[in-house]
This record gives C-alpha cells, sequence and structure tokens, in this order.
C-alpha cells in the first residue's frame, strides 16, 4: 500500500497579477524613484520576481511634504465620520483583493499560502475595519476631550509580515488623523506597494499615505527628517537602539516593537496534545520568523519527556517546500542573510552541548529552506537560549517548580509575549501576573486581535499597538 | 481471548475502582478550543488527483456498510451484501468493503449473503443503541450474533455507569462482552455524544482499550451529534498513545453523520496526520455509514471518466 502523499495542490501565480516593476508611491500616484533600483526575489525560487524603484532623498522631501500638506489641510482637520468611511472602504477592498495579495505575499515572503490566506489577509482587513470604528469615536477613547493627532508618521516595518505589519501601522494612524511615510522591507516591498493602488481605489486625497522602497540606508533618513513628528519601527532590537539614539533630543514620538524570546511555559497538568499544537505553533508558524514566537519551550521535569516524544512525531509531519502549495505547513526563509544566520545560531547550540533533532522532511534543493529544529537539553547560559533566532528553532528548557519556570521566563533581556499551558485556572493566573511579556497566552499561542494591545517590556520596545492603547502612539496626550 | 499482557503501570491502573478512576482523571486533559482548532486546520489539506484516487479506494475498502433500523428485513439486508460483494457492478476493481453492520436477528442473512468472501459481518450486540438493560440480556445478545456468525461485534458501553463515575463497572462489562465475543473482533461503541466533554471521550478510550476493546467507536448513529473530527482527533490520539505505551495497534471507527467524499477524506488525513500511517487501513480504521458508499463511488467514477455521473449510475440500496 502506498503512503498517503499528497499531490501538489498549487495556488495560482497569475492571481498575484506580477508586474516586472513597481514604483513609490508619493501624494497619490507612482513615481519613479531616484534611488538604486533594487530587486525583489522569490526566496522559494531564489528568482527575481521583480524590479522595484526606489526613493532617494528628494522623494522623500517630496512625501513628507506631501503628507505634511495632506495633514494641514485635509486629513487632519477632516471629521473622524468622514475619515471613518476611507477605512472602511480600505478594509473592503483588501477583502476585495485577498487571494491576489495573499499570493503576491506568499511570493515576494516565502510564508506558506495558507498562512497569508488564512491568517494574514483576515487580520489585515479586521485591522482597517477596527479602526475604522475607533475614527469618530476618539473623544470617548479616555484621552479627554477632542485628543489631537501628531501630524506625519514615520513608520518602518519588517519583512516577516509586510503587509500585517503595515495594516498595524497605517491604520491606527489614519484613524487618529495623521498621515503616513511608510518604508516597507527592502525584501519585501511588493504588497506594500499594492496597498497604494488600493489607496487610490479608495480614493483617499493624496499624500495621506505615502510608500517608499528603499535600502536599509532609507530608514536613518526618514526617522531623521524634520518633517516627520512620529517614528513608528517594528524590526530588530539592534536597529531600534539606533532609532531611540537619533531621535533623543528631539520632540518625536517613538515607539519600538523589537525583538522577543518568549517562554512558552508547559505545566505537568497541561492539556498535554493541545500544548504540543500550541507548541508547534509558536514557534514554526511562519517559519518562526515571528518577533513573539514562543522560541523558548520551559516544559515542567516530571513531562518532559512525554512532551519531547510527542513534539517529534508532531513536527516530523509538518510539511516543508513549496509556499504555493496549500498542503505546505512551513515556507521558505525570507532570505540568505537569514539563513546563515539561523545556521550560524543553530551550529552555536550544538557547540554549546545541546542535543539538536532536525524534523526528517525533504528539503527542496533550490530557495532558501531551514528544517524545523529542536534542542533539548538547552540552558540559559547558552547562546541559543539568550538570542533571538527568528528561525524554526526551538530550545527545549526543563523546570521543576513554577518559581523556577516564572524565574527562567524572566531570565531575558526581551519580554514580549509568554505562553502558559496549565489545566488549572489559578495556576494560570499567578504564572501570568508574574511573567514579564507584553502579551501572555493561556492555552494558546500566537493569537491576534485588532483589540488586543500588543507590545513589549525591556529589549521588546516600548508603545503599544492595537487596542484603544494603541491609539495613544498616535494622539498628542 | 486472553487480555495481553501489559506493561506495569497500566495493569496497575485496573487493579480496583479507586485505581482505574485515579488513572483515568490522571489522563491529561483536552483543551476542547485547541483541538477543534486543531481539527479545524486539518481540514484544509487539499487533496487532489492521484492521491484522491487512493484515497477514496482506501476509504471504500474502509466502509462498514450498515443498515440499523427496525425496519430491516431479509430483504434489505440481502440486498446490502450484494452491494458489499459489488460496489459498483459496472467497474469490477472497485474495492470491497470491509463489513457488513447489521442487528443480530439479521447476522445469519448477512453470513449467508457474504458466503465466499472474505468481507467481515459486524453485529451491534449489547443492547444497541441504549445499553439499557441487563448484563444477561446484553451477554445473550452477544451470543446470538456470534452464535450467528457474526466476526465483529459492536458494543455500546454503559454511558449512564460511565457519567455516575462506577468505571470498574463499564470496565468490567466490557471485559464480559470481550470474553463472550470470543474470536470476534470487538468495537466498543462510547457513544460520544453523550459523554459531553472531550475529556470524558479520552477517558472512556482508554477504559475500553484497558479492557481489551480492539476497537473503540464514535457513536450509535442514533444519537447526535454522532461523529466529529475533534472527538475522531481525541480518539485518534488515544490509540496513539496506547501504541506508544504497549506496541499495540488498535483501531478507531467513527459512526454516523459521514456522508461525503470530502468528509471521509478529511479523516484520513487525520489518521494520517494525528495516529500515523499504519493506521491507514481496514484492519485499523472504519468508517460506520451507510450513504457514504454511494458519494465514494460516484465520486470514483468522477475521478476516473473526468465528469461526474450523477446518482443514477449507482446503486440505492
Amino acid at each position: 500500500m502506498p503512503a498517503f502523499e499528497y499531490a501538489p495542490a498549487p495556488e495560482s501565480r497569475d492571481l498575484a497579477n506580477l508586474k516586472p516593476s513597481y514604483r513609490p508611491f508619493i501624494d497619490g500616484e507612482f513615481r519613479d524613484g531616484g534611488g538604486e533600483p533594487l530587486k525583489t526575489l522569490n526566496p522559494a525560487t531564489e528568482e527575481v520576481l521583480a524590479e522595484v524603484s526606489t526613493a532617494s532623498d528628494a522623494d522623500l522631501d517630496a512625501a513628507v511634504k506631501a503628507a505634511r500638506k495632506a495633514f494641514e489641510k485635509i486629513w487632519g482637520p477632516m471629521p473622524g465620520s468622514e475619515r471613518a468611511k476611507y477605512l472602511f472602504r480600505i478594509a473592503r477592498l483588501i477583502q476585495e483583493r485577498s487571494r491576489e495579495l495573499a499570493v503576491l505575499e506568499t511570493l515576494d515572503n516565502g510564508k506558506p499560502i495558507r498562512e497569508s490566506r488564512d491568517s494574514d489577509l483576515p487580520l489585515v482587513a479586521a485591522h482597517f475595519f477596527y479602526h475604522a470604528g475607533w475614527a469618530d469615536k476618539l473623544d470617548y477613547a479616555g484621552y479627554g476631550p477632542d485628543p489631537k493627532p501628531l501630524g506625519v508618521a514615520g513608520q518602518i516595518i519588517p519583512w516577516n509580515f509586510p503587509l500585517l505589519m503595515l495594516a498595524w501601522k497605517i491604520a491606527p494612524a489614519l484613524a487618529t488623523g495623521n498621515t503616513v511615510v511608510l518604508k516597507p522591507a527592502e525584501t519585501t516591498p511588493l504588497t506594500a506597494l499594492v496597498f497604494g493602488e488600493i489607496c487610490q481605489q479608495a480614493g483617499l486625497p493624496p499624500g495621506v499615505v505615502n510608500i517608499l522602497p528603499g535600502a536599509g540606508d532609507l530608514g536613518p533618513k526618514l526617522v531623521e527628517h524634520p518633517g516627520v513628528d512620529k517614528i513608528a519601527f517594528t524590526g530588530s532590537t539592534e536597529v531600534g537602539k539606533l532609532i531611540q539614539r537619533q531621535v533623543a533630543g528631539t520632540p518625536k514620538r517613538l515607539t519600538l516593537e523589537l525583538g522577543g524570546k518568549a517562554a512558552n511555559v508547559v505545566f505537568d497538568d497541561a492539556p498535554l496534545d493541545q500544548a504540543v499544537e500550541g507548541i508547534v505553533n509558536g514557534i514554526f508558524f511562519n517559519q518562526g520568523h515571528v518577533c513573539c514566537a514562543g522560541s523558548r519551550l520551559l516544559v515542567q521535569e516530571s513531562v518532559a519527556d512525554e512532551v519531547l516524544d510527542k513534539l517529534r512525531y508532531r513536527i516530523s509531519t509538518l510539511r516543508l517546500g513549496d509556499p504555493l502549495d496549500k498542503n505546505t505547513d512551513v515556507g521558505a526563509i525570507n532570505s540568505r542573510e537569514q539563513l546563515g544566520r539561523i545556521r550560524e545560531l543553530a551550529d552555536s547550540g550544538e557547540a554549546e552541548g545541546a542535543q539538536r533533532w532536525t524534523s526528517p522532511c525533504p528539503v527542496p534543493d533550490r530557495g532558501f529552506f531551514f528544517a524545523p529544529t529542536i534542542f533539548s537539553g538547552v540552558h540559559q547560559s547558552m547562546r541559543i537560549a539568550r538570542e533571538e533566532i527568528f528561525g524554526p528553532v526551538l530550545s527545549v528548557l526543563t523546570f521543576r517548580t513554577p518559581d523556577e519556570a516564572v524565574a527562567k521566563a524572566n531570565n531575558t533581556p526581551y519580554g514580549l509575549s509568554a505562553g502558559i499551558w496549565s489545566e488549572k485556572g489559578s495556576r494560570i493566573l499567578w504564572t501570568a501576573n508574574r511573567l514579564r511579556a507584553g502579551v501572555v497566552w493561556a492555552n494558546t499561542f500566537n493569537r491576534f486581535d485588532p483589540a488586543a494591545p500588543f507590545g513589549g517590556y525591556q529589549e521588546s520596545g516600548f508603545g503599544r499597538e492595537g487596542g484603544r492603547t494603541g491609539l495613544e502612539g498616535y494622539l498628542d496626550v | 481471548m486472553s487480555a495481553p499482557t501489559l506493561p506495569a503501570a497500566l495493569a496497575d491502573a485496573t487493579r480496583d475502582d479507586a485505581s482505574l478512576r485515579r488513572f483515568l482523571h490522571g489522563l491529561p486533559g483536552v483543551d476542547q478550543v485547541g483541538v477543534e482548532a486543531r481539527a479545524t486546520a486539518l481540514a484544509t489539506r487539499s487533496i487532489k488527483k492521484s492521491s484522491k484516487l487512493w484515497a477514496i479506494d482506501t476509504a471504500i475498502s474502509m466502509v462498514d456498510l450498515t443498515t440499523l433500523e427496525g425496519a430491516d428485513t431479509r430483504g434489505k439486508v440481502r440486498a446490502l451484501t450484494a452491494k458489499a460483494r459489488r460496489p459498483d457492478p459496472d467497474r469490477p476493481d472497485t474495492p470491497r468493503v470491509a463489513a457488513v453492520c447489521v442487528y443480530p436477528d439479521l447476522v445469519a442473512t448477512a453470513v449467508e449473503g457474504l458466503k465466499g468472501t472474505d468481507i467481515g459481518i459486524a453485529s451491534v450486540a449489547t443492547a444497541f443503541p441504549s445499553g439499557r438493560s441487563s448484563r444477561q440480556v446484553k451477554l445473550a445478545d452477544v451470543a446470538l450474533a456470534v452464535e450467528s456468525g457474526a466476526t465483529e461485534v459492536d458494543m455500546v458501553i454503559d454511558r449512564g455507569a460511565f457519567l455516575e463515575g462506577r468505571y470498574g463497572e463499564v470496565f468490567e462489562e466490557i471485559q464480559a462482552i470481550r470474553e463472550a465475543s470470543a474470536h470476534a473482533h470487538l468495537k466498543v461503541i462510547l457513544e460520544t455524544g453523550e459523554l459531553a466533554t472531550y475529556d470524558n471521550v479520552r477517558r472512556a478510550s482508554w477504559l475500553a482499550l484497558l479492557a481489551g476493546g480492539d476497537f473503540i467507536k464514535t457513536s450509535t448513529g442514533k444519537v447526535s451529534p454522532a461523529a466529529t473530527l475533534p472527538v475522531t482527533h481525541v480518539m485518534l490520539q488515544a490509540v496513539r498513545d496506547w501504541f506508544t505505551a504497549t506496541g499495540e495497534v488498535r483501531g478507531v471507527k467513527p459512526a454516523g453523520g459521514i456522508r461525503t467524499t470530502k468528509d471521509a477524506i478529511k479523516y484520513l488525513v487525520a489518521v494520517h496526520e494525528v495516529a500515523g500511517e499504519q493506521w491507514l487501513t481496514a484492519e485499523k480504521f472504519r468508517f460506520g455509514a451507510s450513504s457514504l458508499l454511494n458519494d465514494l463511488l460516484l465520486q470514483r467514477r468522477t475521478q476516473h471518466d473526468g465528469h461526474y455521473s450523477g446518482p443514477d449510475y449507482v446503486a440505492v440500496d
């Protein structure tokens, strides 16, 4: 009898309407950028997808100027109820074009289509719908009557959730009356530029949203630009620190959402099969390219062997490969550099004495792929327990008592998220009260909702995105 | 059939009522949200082309073709056995079903109809579907089925006793029926729709496995909800954990409410990814269904012919 091998079920790449070239979106139109053009790759095949014209200093100036004008003349003075209409329109257009956007996102980023289709796009639309609802209710958000927008927001987003991070940044900024200059990541600019088309379709006034693709040198220029009132950044802690230095001493507001090394704490009374699912979802979702990924598994010693056995079995059923295949669970690593960094850190784990186990799944010859890997016998002093790997690599540590679990979970310079697995409500609450993390999930992991504030402690940054709290970052309160 | 030698920890679990209770309540809990989310996610697997044809043929070979109505007659059973022999007369390469499932008094008719084949004859004994009768009546029911030639016995557990926490009693009854079934395969129907929680489904699954059931089966088909994907997930986890603990492979049978090829394939995906490849055989996985077969046959034709032919092209028996 043959094994149950699923035949390939590829989503059509034609749906992405891929064009040979893309251009910056400034003042309501697409313009040739004056910067050095860049090529964006499909990380699953290493083929060039499109050439992207990038923004020069003059383009940046033009975009900030357009945003300023739109803020002063149109968007800032506009009643909230009017702004809401635009946001609702954008949300609906995202829903209408969600298949196209999902395929494009998968081509450009390497994430599996089932995630871009079932997770990213629905959340992107939800963020615009949610914030559209706030636009005319800011007086009742708890910041006193008539809170004012800040002005022009400069926003820099990473490559792990290109469109979702755009939504997290743009939706609250627009809802509160700010205008936006956004720089998408160098390796994943395409969906952001298609979002420019959506702004046109929605009839958004020119200048309200400007999108400037570019390389790493464009970010600092945007941060430094005197015409920008607020900087919002999601990305690495390293870059976050540089930005904070740049902004220091200026009147600019700043929110940072940076790296993480989240602890996923499994107590011995946990629903073990679901905990295993949560561990898998926590670290292998989006190839582990998630700042709040549950990359440190803390499991109680009395169930450690059982959990590890179940985990290895479960991970060996994960399907790695073509991201456009609807049956793929783990897609491609976004870039060669990132793959190199993951390999380097994984090797360090082995060198420091942790036991490496890698899923026996077949790995494609082309493209950037890294098979799901777990390290057991990890200790707090190892690099793989301290540094963010940002890939499908899980470090497994054990603990004996709840106090030890909390101590180990908090023993990190980061503090973005954490997970607790227990059937006992009192234990969940006890632990959650002691974990220093922006989000604590109980008996689940990596759940997002526009109404739930998200953000970090310590080196994971400051400021919150989402919910009522998230509005504060874009209001003068 | 003698009970298998269990590892010490499991053998100890069945020592007395108290240890049985401790063991069952010591099993890891099942998180409802988590198991339902997993079942939903896994159901989005896209099965195409050669895999689909393989899945359809495998599903056909796993069907327990069933008629369990008060109005069942010998004629009805004869028609069913004819269908079991040749599910699609136009296409002799169609696999045969695994078994025909009838009430005990009709087993003799089924035996006659299936003479010369290796198709199983399953019978629902033990005061099916409610199980509300005395031990003697249940045993007599089983005896009738087995003596008439049933090769598989589908028993119902006493849900009342289970919900009251009289686990020892349920355990002992399964054992008694295990013994009375002689060489017949024993499928233990948990009637998960009446057990209400996934924790209970897990406990009942272990109880049935400990008592020597060859299969754990979701439902009688007479109670709603019958088989569901999340419940089947929990049961597949139980047989997988049992395999890890003992090295024995026991079976799972969802029954009731699985009507379409699409649904059946979702269950096969769950078998493949939750329990493992070795469960993908009629020895270890069955569908309790009456109307599923025709949809499988139609879809099989669609795969071969390249177009859909319609319900009039398969027999309605």
